[in-house]
């Protein structure tokens, strides 16, 4: 047993050597159980405990709960500590407590009372126990009871150092747990002014809380800017001998420079010439001292000095102002690569991240490129390697985008699995940023994939798809590429996804070529099938309908797969299910039907990398630093990610509720219905919205309900989806608008397992309607076959504004009895709309012109219950207007603008709908040029909301 | 700083200093996922580590370990150092410290901890005022404390 110092309690130190001399964990939990009986009959029994041995028991329970077990019983005794009048038992009291209470909210009136009495002491000891608790705990509770006394005692004239030293700390942790108690007014010039204090313990502690205080209200503490300095420039410019015992290793107050050099990172640089001028002096002295020989061998001198040394770094990045205090820090941090302390390798990697990003000294770092490859191949420690990619993408720009790439590449094949994921996503983005020639963007996607295909996730397969679709530039050379990927008799699954997604949109850009001939292409990806997941089969299997279209003389080979795995010997419903929808797709429909249907994929509309977004995710914080080359190098101009579409192509596991439902539908109709998603009714949704839109789902599952199912009122917002159905037939309608002219597109389906004869359409339009929207329609054929879907095109031209909408009459003989049916087209005004984006200023200068009363309509109504602001948005999206945010200063309100295209004119048209959820009413204006309009477009929009 | 912890090679937990309230079982795990990835680290790696949204400073002493946590802006370098200093104090008062000493005596590296770092920030960097608290400490507590027969007997 050691020797014990200051009081010794024996009976504690026997009871550790017990505990270190057992030999198995079941004779230690023994004698600590017996150790605990003991003291909770102590506790319980003997009133007369001395303070003695309540500390000692105490102590001996703080032990147990060290070891690493519960205790439940002794807090009281603890808190009696609190109040003894020996310190030494009071000190064990705030230690006890410290550890062990969590804010168990009984006891802590008792502590804060204890604590109270401590701290109006006279006694400094007893006042830095108080302190120290308040440190250690600094609960809620605390904070409102000291929240007075402590920056009291922080700044009273009378304090003594050591009680300021606390008191600030104290402080600040009461702070950081309830920001209100925030010490302003005249406290604020006291607090800074500690920065002037002479004892420089007292001048470290305060700086910690001004650092905390600065970040909560800036202004309000900006006279420490200049105060900082100051200190600072005394630090510096100080001997070793100067500072005493504040001399660190040789090293002039390292903690405090690093604490003020910090607090100075909360501010732009200072505006005072003078100040500016006497900090930059500092920044280049701390450089300086860099290259002096060291006055010590000791880690401990080269650490204290090199810690100032990169918290001045910081600041200079951080202040992001002086090119040559950049460049100097830059190489500074260049020598640090190769020195022998890994620690300050891993640091000079982390720091020139930071300068990367600065268009002072990017060019700079740059030159550094080998040294940080090799770090990246060479170094022993992974923490260290990741630094070095870090640094390789943040420096990464056009110049040397190939080379870094090329270099990333290579090391996947080796490198750390820990990081292989983030390495992808980073090459991955460089590629994209950096591409001037779209060849060598799809080469790199392939090596990842091909290199490191587990650790490609779903976002980089898609994005190479969506640019891939997006460039025609690269689709032939893609289609050749994959082509040859997929020879590879191992290929990843990753592959196979995107090689099929390739081949399925531009297959036939290589099929002239005998050696990629459509028969070969299709062997060649059906050759993978059966060792690929559901997923990846359910694309492939939408590739092959592609190919049906794309190349009909195989139509056959095609049809044989899809009847392979549309019955049962195809265990997972969702391929069950695509293999018979394409098969009987293939089958029935026409040509140009086919074209139509399994069209190319339609260009995806531009956004931020999904990638990005990934890797941002993956490292809140402190991830994408390649950020600053935005302004040199202009992102190349390429079209970005519309996740929704691929997934629905690619993932149908997602929505096997919706798939199921599918099946449920099947039932009815007889067998050789022609597609099955026919209760969509509508074929060109079958690789698109098909999973996607919950409206789509909705409407599904309403119609197995429903006998008959008929809302045009929807339609007003929308341009897609079943339009009407009952028990024989259903009508969908997909829709486009572009200036004064409209294409709809009706899907007629026959859900009997009859024909339906004397099938006939007339439109009628009520009034002068016929004039003001003009209307051309092709007559249907008269009879729509048993089960088939028949598309009929209307094409509308808008000639001038007009109010209601025109109908459809269909009329047909089902089962010798004439049915009649009459349904609104979905063409209401606000279809012309052509949405106009303008800023505030002149919403308002328009909205003020079109105040007259013949130009305005208003209505107020309840909200049909419960409102909803979310679902509101979604209608007046989709009525066509803009939808401007950020004009109203009422975030809740919507504010539109848009323009009707009509043959004759142009009206602009202006419209705010408030919501007021207290009366849940909402309030809805419309201005325009002309009355009618305006009054049509109030009650369209009013209605949706009835 | 949000915590402190030292522990042995054998992954024994020795001493835990929280400046951040977390429940107990939190704590816990914390402490039980970072010793074994510390102890799986080689000796010439580098003693920084992102681990979750913090950053761990470590620094192996004969057979302990010292660890801390500490915000992404924190110096690493120089907490490597309040690190050595706490070990100088220790060394200090216990006259060449060793593990045995802190597993003794583990009130008095608390409380020396505690004239150092004060709500996860440095207090006082100076070796020699730190020193004079835990000294005034110890005076106090032996001019309070009468030793019984029974207690120098080994039969408190």
């Amino acid at each position: 047993m050691p020797a014990v110092r200051g009081d010794g309690m024996r009976g504690l130190s026997v009871f550790i050597s017990d505990i270190r001399n057992c030999k198995s964990k079941e004779s230690e939990i023994k004698r600590i159980n017996k150790e605990l009986a003991n003291i909770r009959s102590k506790f319980k029994g003997d009133r007369t405990l001395d303070g003695y041995q309540k500390k000692k028991y105490v102590c001996k329970l703080l032990f147990i709960f060290l070891l690493g077990h519960d205790i439940d019983f002794g807090h009281m005794e603890a808190v009696n500590l609190l109040s003894s009048n020996k310190y030494s038992e009071k000190q064990i009291g705030y230690l006890f407590i410290s550890v062990l209470v969590n804010t168990n909210s009984d006891l802590i009136k008792l502590i804060i009372q204890s604590i109270k009495n401590d701290l109006q002491s006279r006694n400094p000891t007893h006042l830095n126990l108080a302190m120290q608790c308040i440190a250690n705990i600094g609960s809620k509770e605390m904070a409102e009871a000291f929240g007075y006394d402590i920056p009291k005692l922080l700044v009273s004239g009378d304090t003594m150092d050591v009680v300021k030293q606390s008191a600030a700390l104290c402080l600040l942790r009461l702070f950081r747990t309830s920001q209100e108690m925030i010490p302003s007014g005249e406290w604020t010039s006291r607090i800074i002014h500690l920065l002037n204090d002479q004892h420089m313990g007292v001048v470290t502690a305060a700086t910690s809380l001004i650092d905390a205080l600065v970040k909560k209200n800036p202004d309000e503490y900006k006279g420490c800017i200049s105060l900082a300095v100051s200190r600072l420039s005394r630090i510096v410019t100080a001997s070793y001998t100067d500072l005493q015992d504040y001399t660190y290793y040789f090293v002039p107050a390292p903690w405090l420079s690093v604490k003020l050099l910090r607090l100075l990172q909360n501010y732009s640089p200072p505006d005072d010439p003078g100040v500016r001028g006497r900090l930059n002096e500092c920044l280049e002295t701390i450089l300086n001292k860099a290259q002096e020989a060291p006055k010590s061998k000791k880690v401990q001198h080269s650490n204290a000095k090199n810690a100032v040394l990169f918290e001045a770094i910081s600041l200079i990045i951080h202040n992001d102002s002086e090119p040559n205090l950049l460049v100097r820090a830059c190489n500074q941090l260049g020598q640090f690569l190769s020195n022998r302390e890994t620690n300050l390798r891993y640091l000079a990697l982390e720091s020139m991240c930071l300068l990367a990003t600065s268009e002072f000294s990017h060019e700079a770092v740059k030159k550094h490129q080998e040294v940080v490859i090799l770090s990246m191949k060479m170094e022993k420690d992974v923490s260290v390697r990741q630094q070095a990619v870090d640094l390789l993408y943040a420096m990464c720009d056009k110049s040397n985008a190939e080379e870094i790439v090329q270099e990333m590449l290579n090391y996947l094949e080796t490198a750390d699995y820990s990081i292989r994921e983030e390495m992808v996503l980073k090459v991955a983005i460089l590629a994209e940023k950096y591409a001037t020639d779209y060849t060598w963007y799809v080469d790199v996607i392939l090596n990842l994939i091909r290199i490191a295909g587990d650790y490609v996730s779903e976002e980089v397969w898609y994005r190479v798809i969506q640019i891939v679709i997006n460039r025609d530039d690269v689709q032939g050379y893609a289609a050749k590429t994959v082509f040859e990927a997929l020879q590879a008799p191992a290929c990843h699954e990753n592959m196979v996804k995107v090689g099929g997604y390739i081949l399925g949109e531009f297959g036939n850009l290589i099929a002239g070529d005998q050696r990629s001939s459509p028969l070969v292409q299709f062997q060649l990806l059906h050759s993978k099938y059966h060792l690929c997941s559901p997923m990846t089969r359910a694309l492939l299997l939408s590739t092959y309908v592609k190919f049906v279209n794309l190349f009909p003389e195989i139509k056959h080979n095609i049809q044989e797969v899809f009847k392979q795995h549309s019955n049962l010997r195809s265990a997972d419903a969702e391929l069950q299910q695509r293999a018979s929808e394409y098969l009987q797709l293939s089958v029935i429909a026409s040509t140009d039907v086919l074209a139509t249907v399994l069209e190319e994929m339609p260009a995806f509309p531009e956004r931020e990398s999904s990638i990005l977004a990934v890797l941002k995710k993956k490292k809140p914080g402190r991830v994408p630093e390649n950020e600053i080359r935005e302004g040199r190098s202009p992102n190349p101009a390429l079209a970005t990610n519309h996740n929704d579409s691929i997934v629905s192509h690619a993932k149908p596991s997602a929505v096997s509720a919706n798939a199921s439902a599918d099946l449920l539908g099947l039932s009815t109709p007889p067998a050789n219905q022609p597609t099955a998603p026919s209760n969509t009714g509508m074929l060109v949704d079958v690789l698109g919205d098909m999973y996607g839109g919950q409206g789509g789902q909705a409407q599904q599952n309403s119609s197995f309900t429903a006998a008959q199912s008929y809302n045009p009122k929807k339609f007003v917002c929308k341009n897609n989806g079943v339009l009407f159905e009952n028990d024989l037939v259903q009508i969908g309608v997909k829709s486009e608008f572009r200036q004064n002219l409209g294409r709809i597109a009706l899907f007629h389906g026959n859900k009997t397992p009859f024909p339906l004869v004397n099938y006939e359409t007339t439109v009628s339009s009520p009034g002068d309607l016929a004039s003001k929207l003009v209307i051309q329609m092709k007559p249907m054929d008269s009879v729509l076959e048993a089960g088939a879907q028949k598309l009929q095109v209307l094409n509308g031209e808008c000639v001038e504004d007009y109010i209601d909408a025109p109908s459809m009459n269909i009329s047909f003989i089902y089962n010798n009895v004439p049915q009649k049916i009459t349904i609104k087209l979905p063409l209401t005004i606000n279809k012309f709309f052509e949405p106009t984006e303008m800023n505030g200023e002149s919403f308002f200068a328009r909205w003020k012109n079109l105040g007259g009363d013949k130009q305005r309509a208003q209505k107020i109504f309840k909200a049909s219950p419960p409102m909803d602001l979310a679902s509101a948005r979604t209608k007046v999206m989709g009525f066509g207007m803009q939808l401007l945010d950020g004009i109203d200063p009422n975030p809740d309100n919507f504010v539109c603008a848009g323009i009707i295209h009509a043959r004759a004119a142009q009206i602009g048209c202006l419209l705010r709908l408030e919501p007021n959820k207290q009366a849940q009413m909402y309030r809805l204006t419309v201005r325009s040029s002309k009355e009618t309009v305006s009054q049509e477009i109030c009650d369209l929009l009013a209605d949706q909301f009835e | 700083m949000q915590f402190m912890l030292l522990f042995s090679r054998q992954g024994k937990l020795r001493l835990q200093k929280w400046y951040v309230a977390h429940p107990d079982k939190l704590k816990k795990k914390i402490t039980r996922e970072l010793i074994t990835t510390i102890l799986a680290r080689k000796p010439k790696m580098c003693s920084f580590l992102e681990w979750k949204d913090v950053k761990i400073v470590y620094k192996r002493y004969a057979s302990l370990y010292f660890c801390c946590a500490i915000e992404q802006d924190a110096n690493e370098l120089l907490t490597l150092e309040i690190i050595h200093r706490y070990v100088e104090l220790l060394d200090k008062y216990f006259g060449s410290v060793c593990e045995l000493d802190i597993i003794f005596n583990f009130e008095k590296a608390y409380f020396i901890l505690d004239e150092l770092l004060l709500g996860g920030e440095i207090q006082e960097t100076s070796k020699k005022n730190v020193l004079k608290a835990i000294a005034a400490q110890d005076l106090l507590q032996e001019e309070e404390t009468p030793q019984g027969f029974f207690e120098d007997h080994g039969l408190g």
